[in-house]
Order: C-alpha cells, then sequence, then structure tokens
C-alpha cells in the first residue's frame, strides 16, 4: 500500500498547489468583502498568458522563459481581476454577476486571441518547470520520498506565498483592515480606512494568484493549454468554504480535494485503488462543501460584509 | 420598461463594439464579419430555422434565471440542471421502448422533474440552513458533470466512449413537418415547449397569487414571513421551478437540437442564460428576445469563421462582454441621466 501512496503522492501534491494558491486569492477578495467566483476565469488568464509569454520567449530565453511565463501570468491575472473590482468596487454592480462575466470572457477571449496566434486554439508548451530533489531532506526515510523527491520548484514557492499570506493578513496593520473590511466596512471607514482602496488591493492580489494558479498548472502537469482549467477555479472556491476562510484551513481542505481527485484519475491504472468507484472520489469535494456548509451554517466564519457593495453612506 | 429597453440595448451595442475591436485587433475586418456573423444566422430559412433551435434551450435556460432572480433567487446552476434534464431524458428515451405520443411527454415531465431536483436541494439548503444559493448550486453543477460523465459511458455508450447512443426518433423533439417547413434545420418542438413556458412562467409571475408570494419572499423575507407567508416552502418551490424550466432546456439541447450526450463539459447554455436573463432584465417575455439574439451569435459563428478567419469564438466573447456591460449598467444609467439632466431641467430633490 505504501508503494501506491508514495507513487501517487506527487500527483496529489502537483494538483493541490494550483488549487491552495487560487484559493489562497480567493481568500484575501473574499476576506476584503469582495466575492470572487471569477477565480475560474481568472486561472484562465494566467494559464494563457504563461504559455504565450513562454512560447514566444523559448527560442530566445530557453528553460528560462517558464519563469518568464510565470511572471506574465500573474500579471495578467491582476490586471484581469480590474474589470471585477472596477465594477463591483466602483459601480455596487452584482458581484457575482461581474465574476460570471469574468469566467466567460476568459473562456472565450484566451481561445479566441489562441487562435489568432496558433490556428489551434492550444498551446503547447516546450518545457516545464524543472523536477528538483530537496538536498538532504530527500534522503530522509519516508517522508524523503512523499515530499522532498522530484519536487516541482513552484510547490515550494506556492508555499512560501501560503506562509507570506498567512502572515500578512494575521500580523499586519494591513491584513487587520483588510479583514475588517470584510467583516464591517462602515466600522473600518469610521477608522478611517480606505475601504474602497483595501478592496481593490485585495481583488488584485486574488487575480495575481489565480493567475498564477493557472499558470502552474500549465507548467507542472499539463503542459498545454487549451482554454480551460477543468472547472478547477470552482474547486478553489469549494476548498476556501471547506477551509472556512482560513490559510491553514485552506491548505489542508486542498490537500484534501487533492489527493482524493488523484485517487480518482489513478485508480485507472492502480487496480488496487478500485474500492472506491470514481464517481465517489470525483463528487466528494462538493458533497463534502454542502455537507460543511449545512454543519457549520450556525457558526459560519464567512465574512460579514463579503459580497456587499460598501456605499459611505449607508448605513 | 422602456428605460431596461435602453440599457440592454445599450450593453448590446458596447458588446458589439467591443466585438468589433477585438475583430479588427486580429487584423479582420470587422464590418465583414458582422455581415457574415449575422447572415449565417439569418440568410435563408435553414439557417432562420437553426438559429431558433439553438435560441430554444436559451429561451429555457434564461427564464429559469429570469425566474429566479424575479423571486430574489441567483440561480447559477442551471448549467447543471440542464444536464440532469437532458440525462434524464437522455436515459429515458434510450430506455423505454414506447409509442411517440407516451415517450416524448414522459421525457419532457422526467428532464423537468430532474433539473427540479437539482435545484430542490439548494432551495431546501438555503431555507433551512441559509446555505447562499450560488455556492450550493456551483457545487451541484460539478456534481452533475460528474454523475454524467461515469453514467454515460457505464450505461449508454455509443459509438464514442466520451458519447451517448442517439436517442430514438420517438424520444426525440424533432419532427418532420418542422424539419422540412425550415429546409432541413435542426428546429424542432422544443421551440413551442419553451414558448409555452414563457407565456406560463409569464402568467405566474404576474396573475396568480404564487407569484405575488413569490415576489414578495425574494423582495423582504421578513416582510413576506410577517405577512404570513411560508417563506420557507416558497424558497423551495422558487428553485425547483427554475431547475424545472433549466431542466426542460437541458431536454431540448440534447433530445431536441442534439441527438446524443457528451461527457466532459457543462453545457455553455447554463451560463449564456445568465445573460439571456441579465439582457432581459428577468421579464419573461425579455427573455424570448434576448434568447433569439444570442442564437443569432451562436448559430452565425460557423459561417462566420468559414468565411473570413475570425476564430467563432468572437461569439462567446461578445455574449460575455454583453453580460460585464449589463453587470456595469449602472454606468449606462448614470450616463443616461446626465443626458437627460442636461437636455432638461433636473427636479428638485431629484431622484437618483
Amino acid at each position: 500500500v505504501f508503494d501506491i501512496v508514495v507513487h501517487i503522492f506527487p500527483y496529489a501534491i502537483a494538483f493541490t498547489i494550483p488549487l491552495l494558491v487560487t484559493a489562497l486569492g480567493g481568500l484575501f477578495s473574499e476576506r476584503s468583502g469582495v466575492v470572487n467566483i471569477g477565480l475560474d476565469g481568472l486561472m484562465i488568464v494566467g494559464s494563457f498568458a504563461s504559455a504565450a509569454t513562454t512560447v514566444a520567449l523559448y527560442p530566445s530565453l530557453g528553460p528560462g522563459a517558464v519563469w518568464v511565463g510565470l511572471a506574465a501570468a500573474v500579471a495578467a491575472g491582476a490586471l484581469f481581476s480590474l474589470l471585477h473590482a472596477f465594477a463591483s468596487i466602483n459601480l455596487n454592480a452584482n458581484q457575482v454577476i461581474s465574476g460570471t462575466a469574468i469566467n466567460m470572457i476568459a473562456g472565450a477571449l484566451t481561445v479566441f486571441i489562441a487562435r489568432t496566434l496558433t490556428g489551434s486554439g492550444n498551446i503547447q508548451i516546450k518545457q516545464g518547470v524543472p523536477r528538483v530533489d530537496i538536498p538532504f531532506l530527500a534522503d530522509v526515510p519516508v517522508l524523503g520520498p512523499l515530499f522532498f523527491q522530484k519536487t516541482y520548484a513552484t510547490t515550494w514557492i506556492v508555499l512560501g506565498l501560503l506562509l507570506l499570506m498567512w502572515f500578512v493578513l494575521n500580523k499586519t496593520t494591513f491584513g487587520l483592515r483588510l479583514r475588517a473590511c470584510g467583516e464591517h466596512p462602515h466600522a473600518a471607514d469610521a477608522a478611517g480606512v480606505n475601504v474602497q482602496g483595501i478592496r481593490y488591493l485585495a481583488v488584485v492580489i486574488s487575480g495575481a494568484l489565480a493567475g498564477l494558479g493557472g499558470a502552474v498548472i500549465l507548467v507542472t502537469y499539463s503542459g498545454e493549454f487549451n482554454g480551460n482549467v477543468a472547472g478547477l477555479g470552482f474547486l478553489a472556491l469549494a476548498a476556501l468554504i471547506f477551509g472556512q476562510w482560513k490559510p491553514l484551513g485552506i491548505l489542508g481542505a486542498c490537500f484534501f480535494f487533492g489527493f482524493a481527485a488523484t485517487l480518482a484519475n489513478a485508480s485507472q491504472a492502480e487496480p488496487a485503488l478500485k474500492v472506491v468507484p470514481d464517481l465517489i472520489l470525483k463528487v466528494f469535494p462538493y458533497v463534502i462543501t454542502l455537507v460543511a456548509l449545512v454543519l457549520l451554517s450556525k457558526k459560519s466564519q464567512a465574512p460579514r460584509a463579503a459580497g456587499e457593495p460598501f456605499e459611505a453612506g449607508k448605513r | 420598461m422602456k428605460r431596461e429597453l435602453l440599457v440592454g440595448l445599450s450593453a448590446v451595442v458596447l458588446g458589439l463594439i467591443a466585438g468589433a475591436f477585438f475583430m479588427a485587433l486580429t487584423g479582420n475586418n470587422p464590418l465583414e464579419g458582422y455581415r457574415y456573423l449575422f447572415a449565417g444566422g439569418l440568410m435563408n430559412l435553414e439557417r432562420v430555422g437553426n438559429t431558433l433551435a439553438m435560441a430554444t434551450p436559451l429561451m429555457l435556460t434564461g427564464l429559469s434565471v429570469a425566474f429566479a432572480f424575479r423571486t430574489g433567487l441567483f440561480n447559477i446552476g442551471a448549467a447543471g440542471q440542464a444536464l440532469i434534464g437532458g440525462l434524464v431524458a437522455t436515459s429515458i428515451g434510450l430506455t423505454l421502448g414506447l409509442p411517440k405520443a407516451v415517450l416524448l411527454p414522459l421525457v419532457l415531465a422526467a428532464a423537468a422533474a430532474g433539473g427540479a431536483l437539482w435545484a430542490w436541494l439548494p432551495g431546501l439548503l438555503k431555507a433551512r440552513f441559509n446555505v447562499h444559493e450560488v455556492v450550493s448550486t456551483i457545487m451541484m453543477n460539478w456534481i452533475a458533470y460528474w454523475v454524467t460523465y461515469y453514467t454515460i459511458p457505464a450505461f449508454f455508450k455509443g459509438s464514442f466512449e466520451t458519447e451517448s447512443r442517439l436517442v430514438p426518433e420517438a424520444a426525440s423533439l424533432k419532427a418532420a413537418w418542422l424539419t422540412q417547413m425550415f429546409a432541413g434545420s435542426y428546429i424542432n418542438l422544443g421551440l413551442f415547449v419553451s414558448l409555452i413556458a414563457v407565456l406560463v412562467v409569464s402568467v405566474i409571475l404576474s396573475r396568480t397569487v404564487l407569484g405575488y408570494r413569490l415576489k414578495a419572499v425574494g423582495y423582504n423575507r421578513f416582510a413576506a414571513e410577517y405577512a404570513g407567508i411560508h417563506v420557507n416552502r416558497h424558497i423551495v418551490a422558487s428553485m425547483a421551478i427554475s431547475g424545472a424550466l433549466a431542466g426542460l432546456g437541458g431536454a431540448t439541447l440534447y433530445v431536441g437540437y442534439a441527438s446524443s450526450m457528451q461527457i466532459g463539459i457543462l453545457p455553455a447554455i447554463g451560463f449564456d442564460g445568465i445573460a439571456v436573463a441579465l439582457l432581459a432584465s428577468n421579464s419573461p417575455l425579455g427573455v424570448v428576445g434576448s434568447a433569439v439574439f444570442f442564437g443569432i451569435l451562436q448559430s452565425g459563428k460557423g459561417f462566420m469563421n468559414a468565411m473570413t478567419k475570425i476564430p467563432p469564438e468572437i461569439g462567446d466573447t461578445i455574449i460575455a462582454t454583453i453580460i460585464y456591460f449589463a453587470a456595469t449598467s449602472v454606468l449606462i444609467e448614470r450616463w443616461f441621466a446626465h443626458l437627460s439632466k442636461s437636455s432638461k431641467q433636473r427636479l428638485p430633490g431629484g431622484v437618483k
């Protein structure tokens, strides 16, 4: 059994990481009071931007092009999320509708441009990020093969971001203000916090992280942009809720979901895993999120003002 | 009403301008693009038929979303409800060997029931546990996606691993006389189903006690409760009706427009339905108009792609942009207010 676990563990982690970084993005946006269901679209934008950039720069930069591609994905996600920020913060538009529009524009526009570029609407990158063994740690028994052998560099970047984001959210003035904007924007406003500015920043951070999430899929396990991210943005939303809007809760939820999805995929190759029907494994994240929502409905940790436009004059 | 029409039309115009911009950006001639886009949707009887066939499921999902909006609910799960409706319709159509007069009504009723069930649960969760319907219907979308993904190959596998068998004529909404009338197009009896649904919903919303209560719950559930309306029951009913409409939409897509189901895809009619409802400002009759408009874009884009180098995704891009402009319609309204302010003197204590 351990062999099988060791075998699928790297895949589970590879699947968890883009989910994690995207859910972290969602965390920032929602804790500031802006619901962002456009995460899926922002991931698509990131995946597209990194694919297009990597392919364009590969002839001159070689393997280094991937890193520029990742940076481009962050920038593109941040830029695209401005559409959502403008609609939901400046215009007090319905945030769910605006997010839906983001998803639809991203899915259609990126394929539109990709088709103009390549003719097929898909963009393949020649080389993803390299896989490395972490020195010393890779040789530790049990843990070494599970966590430290053949790891993607992006995995460590994202875990670093997780720590950073946890710190920013819980230990800095900015984080406190951001959370205040999501719980009680009028109190924050009265205390002199620029609610709209903070929310803008939070939405842009969510766009940057979701863009990175989409790019991570591309540079690790998919290698090809094809106009969607298999609904991972919505799965990230589920992880955000199941993790109860907390960084470490999200980490747990993402790993849970990542492992379940990997089990389902791997059971085609490993007959020993056939004990649980694939369907159960695939719908598991969504069902468990619904169950969590019901169980926690009395004491949900959802940001109280999430989804509500902020109008300074309204009480 | 007139103002809403004006705002809707402005969103359409802005969306088309954005589309022209993207066409020009990729080195194409927008005028030529639009000429072929609309010609592809309306050029002859066959293409008009195809446009109407494309508009049929959009009318039903648009109606589903609009109905939910009118009763204060955001049904973002029309895609999953339509998928389940289509799955139920396909399953029954492929399993029961009955004459068309019995089978087809059964297929439609089952599709509506399937969609209703898929929305009933989020309605129940909302009513009993205050779980936001946007989140729960998104989860239900993906549950529907995977249920279909594993059911079709397991029980109804067709010539490809990812496709179901073709539904028999007796379970199909296609009718020979209608197909002939429109020179062999995809148009089918679903069009009448959706038009009847539009009328029924329109009457329910504006002429019945049920509709009044549903709207009252949507405006203010506490006030409605105080007035003696069973709020929870009405939330569940509203979601179920909305889901039934989306389920019917799925039937008109999978056993009307198409004859088989593909796995691994959430039907676009779900999210496009949100666009249809928004553009119609949630009026049932407006849904017909905006569904036909989107039908033209969807059925014309293939022809445009064949005649020019413009990728067919421009159609979806335009629809998506229109939703964004509809979401930010405050801007358009402010602009109109600004125009009318400068043309006539502002009333004291002016309206917002």
